[in-house]
């Protein structure tokens, strides 16, 4: 059944990939072929494959549990809440939070995994930005 | 004799000082990278790409750490593979076949250290292969006009996506993925926007790297959290005893044929455009064991074994960077990464590397033979020190991979737009290893699809729009017959194949 959705998906994202790049304006300077031709190869490309998955699946992949995706989908929010703190509040305490949820996530009892959190965030601090010189995101204090 | 002058001149250029450190860090970290169950060569040298490129290091200083990563990984894969039983990477999975056995055995020790012997000879003589092959297969690169690189580039993707995958429909799914992401920003030749959807940031189009780190190693890290408190995700070698650091002289002379002959078959199957290094070890396996298993020991701790799967990967390693360096197609998953690096260096690979950027192209070859060496001396004494790198438990080591990933990404490009991106391949990556799309064609996708459609439009610029030009000279025939049977082959060969191969859970991982 994944298969069928995903030929199902594919077909669809084809045909809009297709649409769109018949929309893209054609420029005053231009070859032959102009800058249609090729996507919509790829469209067609993409669409013939997408059929032959939808009539000919393979067998059903092993998914997760609900709990699990549901974990899976709360680590990627968090993973975007990280990306968005990142220039508010500073490399170290946002990355802290961040390797901590994950470890925690992960397995690592909650302590152990603030602790664990902590360490990866100045350890990367210490070694990329004190010693190699990589400049991190600055938060208000600085680090 | 030009060859080895400009051979003698690249190790004058990999012997400074600060080349010399990078090769040795480079090699450390890329054998502990190897060794951790779950991260491969792809991965690892994918998580330090932007690492390298955002501590602003030279081209010519990043590509020996990050090409000494990529032989440390060769490596360090053989060594969760006899201790464990788990492969770091898919070539290092024939080595669980009979390193494992030998390590139940109680000669994990002599395992190690004969795959390790066995990971330099293969690697060594592949080296001297790519120094001897490469420039002529430059001279055939120059015969090369725009209609020949677009069939190359169809070949590419025709086996790289038909080795990597069961299902060719998924390989080409994968391909056409890739290219659609590549169409995205401001198109080359006429200069108006694609696929931007009027948001500014893609105007630039997806930059590959942020791609590439979300692909494989947030994706690895989404697997790691799917199969928490399974085996998988809970790496144990603490029982683990590993007896004698030094293969027996008998053993050495037993396996001396075997290294020499998985040496040849690895790196023929590397420098075969989309073979790789998988490819590699499974061959020499196979042959190995037709040849010399008479008393059917192989599979129960046969040091041949061993030493067939491990010479014939690294073997296969160094024959990939063949086209790579030569075509600027890459014959494997780790080399399509290796390919990114160069991109992102502003450094074109083919066949005008050799005249205009001697210094980066004889200066890593000589790196290659510099960390190859250093790998063996640090390999057989200092095997025990890694093998603990195995007891750090995942719950740990993730995180830190993945904070590390958008260290690198963001300081690149200090944008937060950027990581979204990166996040979003990253659930990408992790969906499509589920459902068994392979990833190295979309990468592959991502890196050469303007090329591709570049050289398809001078083609087509250069005939005045007849499409019968792209299948005009004998040459370009050859490649697009090559791309079809390299498509079509699988398809019948694949069931014969996968059937010998045995079923793990790395299946879907990259390379």
């Amino acid at each position: 059944m994944s298969d069928r959705i995903m030929g199902g998906l594919g077909l669809l994202l084809a045909l809009f990939f297709i649409w769109q790049a018949t929309l893209i304006q054609e420029s005053f300077i231009s070859d032959p072929v102009g800058p249609k031709v090729f996507p919509i190869i790829i469209g067609v490309l993409v669409g013939i494959s997408s059929l032959a998955i939808f009539f000919k699946p393979d067998d059903e992949p092993e998914w997760p549990e609900f709990s699990r995706l549901f974990e899976v989908g709360m680590t990627v929010a968090v993973m975007v809440a990280y990306a968005y703190a990142l220039p508010l509040i500073g490399f170290v305490v946002s990355t802290a939070f961040a390797a901590g949820f994950l470890s925690w996530r992960l397995g690592t009892p909650p302590i152990k995994a603030v602790i664990a959190g902590v360490t990866i965030a100045v350890g990367i601090y210490v070694v990329f930005h004190l010693i190699l010189g990589l400049s991190l995101a600055r938060g208000p204090w600085g680090f | 004799m030009d060859t080895l002058n400009a051979l003698a001149h690249g190790f004058s250029i990999a012997l400074t000082f600060q080349n010399l450190g990078l090769a040795l860090i480079g090699c450390f970290l890329g054998t502990i990278i190897g060794a951790l169950p779950g991260l491969g060569p792809s991965n690892g040298v994918a998580i330090l790409i932007p690492l390298a490129f955002s501590l602003g290091l030279d081209a010519t200083p990043a590509l020996i750490l990050l090409t000494s990563v990529y032989y440390g990984a060769m490596y360090g894969g053989r060594i969760s593979s006899i201790l464990l039983n788990i492969p770091g990477d898919e070539p290092a999975l024939m080595t669980t076949l009979d390193g494992y056995p030998m390590a139940k055995k109680g000669m994990a020790g002599e395992a190690l250290a004969l795959s390790g012997i066995a990971s330099f000879v293969g690697a060594f003589f592949a080296t001297w292969g790519l120094v001897f092959l490469a420039p002529q297969l430059v001279k055939v690169a120059l015969l090369f006009g725009p209609a020949e690189y677009f069939a190359l580039f169809a070949l590419a993707f025709a086996t790289l996506g038909g080795i990597a995958s069961k299902n060719q429909a998924k390989a080409a799914i994968a391909a056409g993925l890739g290219l659609g992401i590549a169409m995205i920003g401001v198109d080359g030749q006429t200069g108006v926007p694609r696929f931007a959807f009027g948001e500014v940031h893609l105007y630039d189009g997806i930059d590959f790297l942020v791609a590439i780190v979300g692909l494989f190693a947030l994706s690895e890290v989404f697997i790691f959290l799917e199969h928490r408190g399974t085996p998988k995700a809970t790496g144990d070698a603490a029982a683990v005893k590993l007896g004698r650091l030094t293969p027996p002289l008998s053993m050495l002379k037993q396996t001396a044929p075997t290294m020499a002959r998985s040496t040849v078959l690895g790196f023929i199957a590397g420098v075969l455009p989309g073979a790789g290094a998988s490819l590699g070890s499974f061959i020499a396996y196979s042959v190995e064991k037709r040849l010399v298993d008479k008393d059917n020991t192989f599979g129960t701790g046969d040091p041949r074994g061993v030493a067939a799967p491990e010479a014939g990967n690294n073997a296969a390693a160094g024959g990939a960077l063949v086209p790579m360096l030569a075509l600027g197609v890459p014959g494997s998953g780790t080399t399509a990464v290796l390919l990114a690096m160069l991109l992102a260096l502003n450094i074109t690979p083919g066949p005008l590397l050799f005249t205009n950027n001697p210094d980066v192209v004889w200066g890593l070859i000589a790196a290659l033979f510099i960390g190859n060496l250093m790998l063996l001396i640090m390999n057989i004494p200092m095997v025990s020190l890694f093998v603990r790198v195995l007891l750090v438990p995942p719950r740990y080591l993730m995180p830190a991979v993945a904070m590390i990933s958008f260290v690198g990404i963001y300081g690149i490009s200090g944008s937060t737009f950027d990581l979204m991106v990166m996040v979003f391949f990253g659930v990408l990556g992790w969906l499509l290893r589920k459902l068994e799309v392979p990833l190295v064609p979309v990468i592959l996708g991502i890196l050469l699809g303007n090329q591709m459609e570049a050289n398809m439009r001078r083609a087509m610029t250069i005939s005045d729009g007849d499409w019968s030009a792209l299948f005009a000279s004998p040459l370009s025939i050859g490649l697009w017959l090559f791309a079809f049977f390299g498509f079509i082959m699988p398809i019948v060969a694949g069931r014969f194949f996968r059937s010998k191969l045995p079923r793990t859970d790395s299946d879907a991982d990259p390379d």
